[in-house]
């Protein structure tokens, strides 16, 4: 069983084609890791799998879990079990962090059919999930991502990939404003999820990332297409040797 | 949320319609007097104010009225002979609105007076003991002309005079019912005092007038919610609220008002400010057909202060024409306008602000801050923010932004597993959370609900 099979996919966006004939797959368990320079393509396939409606799918399939999830819409990708942390994450401003959590931890609980949880319960979760991420403050006043420093981000990206429990996290340059100490809680992090089920999908430009997901396969990206898709070895070479190392 | 829905789509069977007639003419506005057993003064008012209303043109420079039919109105109705002392003497349709809306339970958690209004007359007022222990009057208008006549008359339309304008004139001949409330000198109120107001018989146009005092160095807020019925004929709400915020005082005026979708909400409301006194307007708008709504702040005394926060929001065939209007007269006086619009489903939501220094006003500090938000390309949000400066020594400043929902930010919550008009909600509701914090937390809440039942059916 595949947890993800992409074939023949050509996205475009303004008409400009983005990705290219893309075409893998990846067995349920296993972690993935795209790499590639700037604007090879790598962010965007991140965001094509959550249906960011900036993007146009020309031809080819997604198929997720055994679904054709295409014409899903995002929020129903992510009940699939799909979720992304974002390179960036947005801020939005007024939105109270812990309100957005347990909404979201509802939305997703109820398109799977799950119990409604009441606030109680979810604090527990949360409070749980907050001293696993070693979140120093308190951030129950706080609002989505405003005015948090790059490593806070990161790590309430962490926070909420913990409560959405996916089948597949897609992880875009989560190392990105983490120093050494948070990328080791980061990656406890992804290890707990990992010991939960969840497979990863990591976007890196760097190999360090690397060493807490360990991925199976690298995937290597260059101007919308796979110039190269191999084992562990790949990213190493990657590094070491630059792109034009494992360009086919 | 549904819940709400239905209970705005309910009116509750009342007999006291068989009472009431279309219209205006001297003799309703005689036996509105009579009936109410008001003072000869009154009397005079109400007629010198039809007298004005005759010669009062329709007001042209902004939102259509065209379609606004004052002779299809009912001006006059009662719901009951007096108000109910208590809970039990309330008859049971109006209790079972009342329980909808959630009063009793309120009122034994959070409030320290519940002062009612159904129709024109208030049907429940009650106040805790240590409130008026304190020398605090918080009563219909109706009962405090008559149990206080000589607090009333010294204030009853001078802020809010009768020569304003069309819809100041027509109020003052037939307003009914209302509150009153009088906060003694150096008296602090910590609870925000409450009361409800419901629009319910068809076609009917509501009048409530609203007379605050705070005397020297007294502090309170005073909060009101509003909530109509959908009716299919044109209701007429043309309430008026006036406060006087004595030397040092401080007052808080907030209000969530939601009308019928067909209504025409043509409000007045007006502060006069005195020395060391600050005045705070916290408004948010939904609903109605057509509203007009500046609250005004005549900052009168030196460094006095004013700050104006308002929200609206105009959904399909609905414009929202709010704003504010500051009058600096004293020295060093300062105000701060802070507005968020937001327009959708070819709503239109406009910001009026007319900020006027006086001659006299040295260092006058006036802040206008202006956002919108346009959720689709029907919509519309316009900003006409005039500025009358008589004394050069003003500082003045204004901003103003019109913007969509971002893209990613919808891309983002919705990648969460929100769904889309959730996931907007959600952005209009941050977006306003700079007025909405300022609210009660049971009116913050029922603020960011009204935005979630507004957005529910936007999105397909």
């Amino acid at each position: 069983m595949n947890i993800l099979e992409i074939k023949n996919l050509t996205v475009t966006t303004s008409d400009k084609i983005i990705l290219d004939d893309i075409n893998f797959t990846l067995a349920k368990g296993e972690s993935l890791a795209i790499m590639g320079p700037n604007g090879s393509g790598k962010s965007t396939f991140a965001k094509v799998l959550l249906g960011h409606p900036d993007y146009q799918i020309k031809s080819g399939s997604i198929v997720f879990n055994g679904q054709d999830i295409l014409k899903l819409k995002p929020e129903e990708r992510a009940a699939a079990g799909l979720f992304l942390s974002f390179q960036e994450p947005r801020e939005i401003a007024g939105l109270d962090l812990f309100s957005f959590l347990f909404d979201a931890y509802r939305a997703l609980q109820e398109a799977r059919g799950k119990e409604k949880i009441s606030v109680f319960d979810f604090k527990t979760i949360l409070d749980a999930e907050l001293e696993a991420l070693a979140v120093k403050g308190d951030w129950s006043n706080r609002q989505v991502n405003t005015g948090f420093s790059g490593g806070e981000k990161k790590k309430a990206e962490l926070l909420q990939l913990a409560l959405a429990e996916p089948t597949l996290a897609v992880l875009d340059e989560i190392d990105s404003g983490l120093d050494v100490d948070a990328l080791v809680i980061a990656g406890k992090a992804i290890d707990r999820a990992k010991a939960k089920g969840t497979s990863f999908l990591v976007v890196t430009h760097y190999r360090r990332v690397l060493e807490y997901v360990r991925p199976d396969k690298v995937l290597v990206l260059s101007a919308g297409k796979v110039a190269a898709f191999g084992g562990p070895e790949l990213a190493d070479k990657f590094e070491a040797e630059g792109f034009a190392s494992v360009e086919k | 949320m549904n819940n709400n829905d239905a209970l705005w789509e309910d009116s509750n069977q009342s007999d006291y319609m068989n009472k009431t007639r279309l219209g205006l003419d001297e003799a309703l506005i005689r036996q509105i007097s009579t009936d109410k057993n008001e003072p000869a003064w009154m009397l005079e008012k109400r007629l010198a104010s039809f007298e004005l209303f005759k010669t009062k043109a329709m007001p042209t420079w902004g939102p259509d009225l065209s379609k606004l039919d004052l002779t299809s109105i009912t001006y006059y109705a009662k719901a009951m002979d007096r108000p109910a002392e208590s809970w039990d003497d309330v008859p049971a349709d109006i209790k079972n609105t009342f329980d909808k809306l959630g009063i009793p339970q309120a009122e034994q958690e959070l409030l320290a007076g519940v002062g009612a209004q159904y129709e024109s007359t208030a049907i429940y007022h009650s106040l805790k003991e240590e409130l008026s222990e304190q020398g605090v009057i918080f009563e219909d208008l109706d009962i405090a002309l008559q149990k206080y006549p000589s607090l009333v008359e010294p204030y009853f339309m001078k802020a809010m005079p009768s020569s304003l304008h069309r819809f100041a004139a027509l109020h003052g001949a037939v307003w009914s019912g209302g509150t009153f409330l009088y906060i003694p000198a150096g008296v602090k109120i910590e609870q925000p005092l409450q009361a409800y107001f419901r629009m319910n018989a068809k076609g009917m146009g509501q009048f409530e007038h609203t007379l605050i005092i705070v005397e020297s160095g007294a502090q309170a807020h005073y909060i009101e919610g509003c909530s109509a019925p959908r009716y299919g004929v044109d209701s007429l709400h043309a309430g008026g609220v006036e406060i006087y915020v004595k030397e040092g005082a401080r007052f808080r005026y907030s209000s969530v008002e939601s009308w019928s979708k067909d209504a025409y909400n043509l409000n007045t409301k007006r502060a006069i400010v005195e020395a060391d006194a600050h005045m705070e307007w916290v408004g948010g708008n939904f609903g109605s057909n057509t509203t007009m709504l500046y609250p005004c702040s005549i900052l009168k005394g030196d460094r006095s202060s004013a700050d104006h926060l308002g929200v609206a929001f105009a959904g399909a065939g609905q414009t929202q024409d709010t704003g504010a209007k500051v009058i600096h007269l004293g020295k060093d006086t300062t105000s701060n306008i802070v507005t968020k619009s937001i327009s959708r489903e070819g709503g239109k939501a406009i910001y009026r602000g007319l900020v006027e220094i006086s001659p006299l006003a040295t260092n006058a500090v006036v802040s206008v801050k202006c956002d919108s938000l346009i959720l689709d390309d029907k919509s519309q949000a316009d900003t006409i923010p005039v500025m009358k400066i008589n004394n050069e020594t003003a500082t003045i400043s204004h901003e103003a932004s019109t913007g969509k929902i971002n893209a990613e930010d919808l891309f983002y919550l919705r990648s969460r597993g929100i769904k889309e008009s959730e996931a907007s909600a959600m952005i209009v509701n941050g977006f306003i959370e700079p007025i909405t914090k300022e609210l009660p937390l049971e009116y913050s809440v029922e603020m960011n609900r009204l935005v979630e039942l507004e957005m529910e059916d936007s999105i397909g």
